[in-house]
């Protein structure tokens, strides 16, 4: 495609101008949040409240940090299809050992972070597809949350269930969590030199090791970091439903992958944009409430996420084509 | 496959999958002490047809190449169960008729996988998720309080049996016959396999990429479309989560089965190997009367094992 997409962030303001199409393209994720708020808002005004936006967003928040972790792995052209269930177990770990035997709780989690850096490391090592080995952890996790909570149960934490429902002046938790999350993420991945150097593995993995990078490092470090989201994705969702379930997490695979590419990353060649998957999540979440509105059946929301994607996929093929016919 | 026949036969990937299989059906057997061989076999059939005809669909997708997979699968199948026992509505006249239906369905998901792909140029993993998302909606929204049973002679039809053999592993295993066939000796497969080797390559030799694809995608769709059906007839009724496993088994089996992740290289015998091999694993973990958290696990931990054990190409993921 474009030789510009290869430069470093320095230099984008200026592509920007130079390239209309690629300004839409990094618009789109935020239009079409805007576009189903701007929904909501018109259906039922009262819904954009503080207290209506904490309502209809908090479940955003561990779908935006599931869809982060998510993001890290597709960074490296690899898919994590275990994240959903790694969910649930840590769901499974939150309601029952954090809060019962705290310090047990605290190395199980930390020992299922170094289980993902392992599985980055394996991949790496042995040269095997990512989705292969990550189906096979999806089984591994699903099979010890239920070894955990074999029937729906447990207890959230007490200083997690507070924490999830922090009443914030001005705006609502769960936008400023969302935020934050963006903005670390944003700095860190697309901000710092060795930030640069993990999408670069993604980018052109052969280069990255000419120049000397551990391309084994940078995979672990990503794997590493995707446990490390998933872990902060299965105890904000624990804080908000009190109890666990070994299936909680079930639906978060596929709605992470989509949240990425809602946000615009791609598959390969680790373009990829946190701010827009965290904006992807927050509109995938937001879909559901705006069904609700216009008094459609539930029975369609997870069809209205697919055709959300389909369309911000068809609007960024439009602008592609249009670009290619200009130039 | 012919190519690295000078390898010796145990170098063929998917012989360790009959090997694997054997293995643990004789472990089941030393538990029970012989109580059950046969029986565990038979069950063992019938429910390896299922993961088998997925696997076929599942094969020949990703053996277009890199990001080729049909995540589409589970949601296909779930809404074609629900279209054959509705089309069928409990009598054994129409169950041609049903069965038509889901194929039809099948094809018709195909299609839409397709054109996902062509007209928005996107992966495919993502093409066929947002496809699977619509269907599941689909599926919910026309499969809602559906509880019809199967009629009886197509219910009869999917569990009768043979001398101890289901009728239903005989047919796929002839129609897996003619799978390999049609993969090796065909200008469709052989056309597969050249795109999944490299698919500009295949482009510039003359072959109609597009329409390779087209068909790849039709066809997994129409085989999880009759998957769909009998597997409701089996099961005794239709059920939206029918298909759920077949997305992660179908996956399993093909590369379990020898198939090349990364494409261009499928392997037919390999998905009987390694059909039996995972639902033989499952037999005998339950005869060991593990809880389902272990079973999971233990699947799991199998699939890692085996794909690490066997090791990747150099070149190439999935995507």
């Amino acid at each position: 495609m474009n030789p510009v997409f290869y430069q470093t962030t320095a230099r984008i303001p200026s592509a920007i101008i130079r390239t209309p199409g690629r300004f839409l393209r990094t618009a789109l994720p935020a239009l079409s949040l805007g576009l189903v708020v701007l929904g909501i808002a018109w259906l039922n005004p009262r819904a954009i409240s503080y207290f209506g936006l904490n309502l209809m967003l908090n479940l955003g928040v561990p779908v935006a940090l599931a869809t982060i972790a998510q993001m890290f792995v597709i960074t490296v052209n690899d898919l994590d299809l275990s994240i959903g269930t790694f969910v649930s177990f840590v769901g499974c770990v939150a309601a029952t050992w954090l809060r019962d035997a705290p310090p047990l709780g605290v190395i199980i989690l930390f020992g299922a972070i170094c289980v993902y850096a392992t599985v980055g490391a394996v991949i790496y090592l042995r040269s095997v597809p990512s989705i292969v080995v990550t189906l096979g952890m999806l089984f591994v996790w699903q099979g010890l949350a239920i070894l955990i909570l074999p029937k729906p149960g447990g207890k959230a934490p007490v200083w997690l269930h507070d924490f999830m429902n922090l009443r914030t002046p001005y705006l609502p938790f769960p936008i400023i969590t969302a935020l934050a999350i963006a903005a670390l993420v944003h700095i860190g991945l697309m901000r710092t030199s060795y930030g640069a150097i993990l999408r670069g593995a993604g980018g052109n993995p052969n280069a990255m090791a000419r120049a000397g990078w551990s391309l084994l490092k940078t995979k672990v470090v990503m794997f590493t970091l995707a446990g490390i989201f998933g872990v902060l994705a299965g105890l904000a969702l624990i804080g908000l439903t009190t109890s666990a379930d070994a299936n909680i997490g079930k639906g978060y695979t596929l709605l992470s992958i989509a949240g990425v590419i809602l946000g615009g990353g791609e598959f390969v060649g680790g373009r990829v944009s946190p701010v827009g998957a965290v904006i992807g999540a927050l509109t995938l979440t937001l879909a559901g409430s705006l069904l609700n509105f216009m008094r459609i059946s539930p029975d369609w929301q997870v069809g209205a996420q697919g055709a959300i994607l389909i369309v911000v996929l068809a609007a960024r093929a439009v602008i592609n084509r249009a670009e290619r016919r200009l130039r | 496959m012919r190519l690295r026949s000078s390898h010796g036969f145990l170098a063929r990937p998917w012989v360790w999958s009959y090997l694997g299989a054997l293995l643990v059906w004789l472990a089941a057997i030393a538990f029970t002490h012989g109580y059950g061989a046969g029986g565990m076999l038979t069950a063992g059939l019938a429910l390896a047809v299922f993961s088998v005809i997925t696997g076929v669909a599942q094969m020949f997708v990703i053996t277009l190449g890199p990001g080729n997979v049909d995540l589409s699968l589970p949601a296909n199948i779930g809404l074609a169960s629900a279209v054959a026992m509705k089309v069928m509505n409990g009598s054994d006249a129409m169950i041609a008729a049903g069965l038509v239906a889901s194929l039809a369905s099948g094809v018709g998901v195909g299609l839409a996988n397709y054109l996902l792909i062509w007209l928005l140029r996107i992966p495919p993993i993502i093409a066929t998720l947002s496809a699977s998302f619509i269907l599941q909606s689909v599926g919910i929204s026309y499969g809602r309080g559906l509880q019809i049973k199967p009629p009886r002679g197509f219910a009869d039809f999917t569990t009768a049996q043979l001398a101890g053999i289901p009728l239903l592993a005989i047919g796929t295993v002839i129609f897996t016959y003619g799978i390999a066939i049609l993969l090796h000796r065909t200008i469709y497969g052989r056309s597969v396999l050249a795109i999944g080797q490299n698919a500009r390559a295949a482009w510039l030799a003359g072959i109609a990429v597009e329409r390779v694809r087209c068909a790849t995608y039709v066809l997994s769709g129409a085989l999880g479309g009759i998957c769909g059906a009998l597997l409701a007839g089996y099961f005794r009724g239709s059920s939206l989560e029918i298909g759920d496993e077949y997305l992660l088994t179908s996956i399993a089996l093909v590369v379990i089965g020898g198939t090349s992740v990364s494409g261009g290289n499928a392997n037919v015998a390999g998905l009987w190997g390694a059909a039996l091999f995972l639902v033989l694993l499952l037999t005998m973990l339950n005869t060991f009367g593990v809880s389902a958290g272990v079973r999971l696990l233990v699947t799991g931990l199998v699939i890692i094992g085996v794909i690490t054990a066997a090791g990747g190409q150099k070149t190439g993921s999935l995507r």
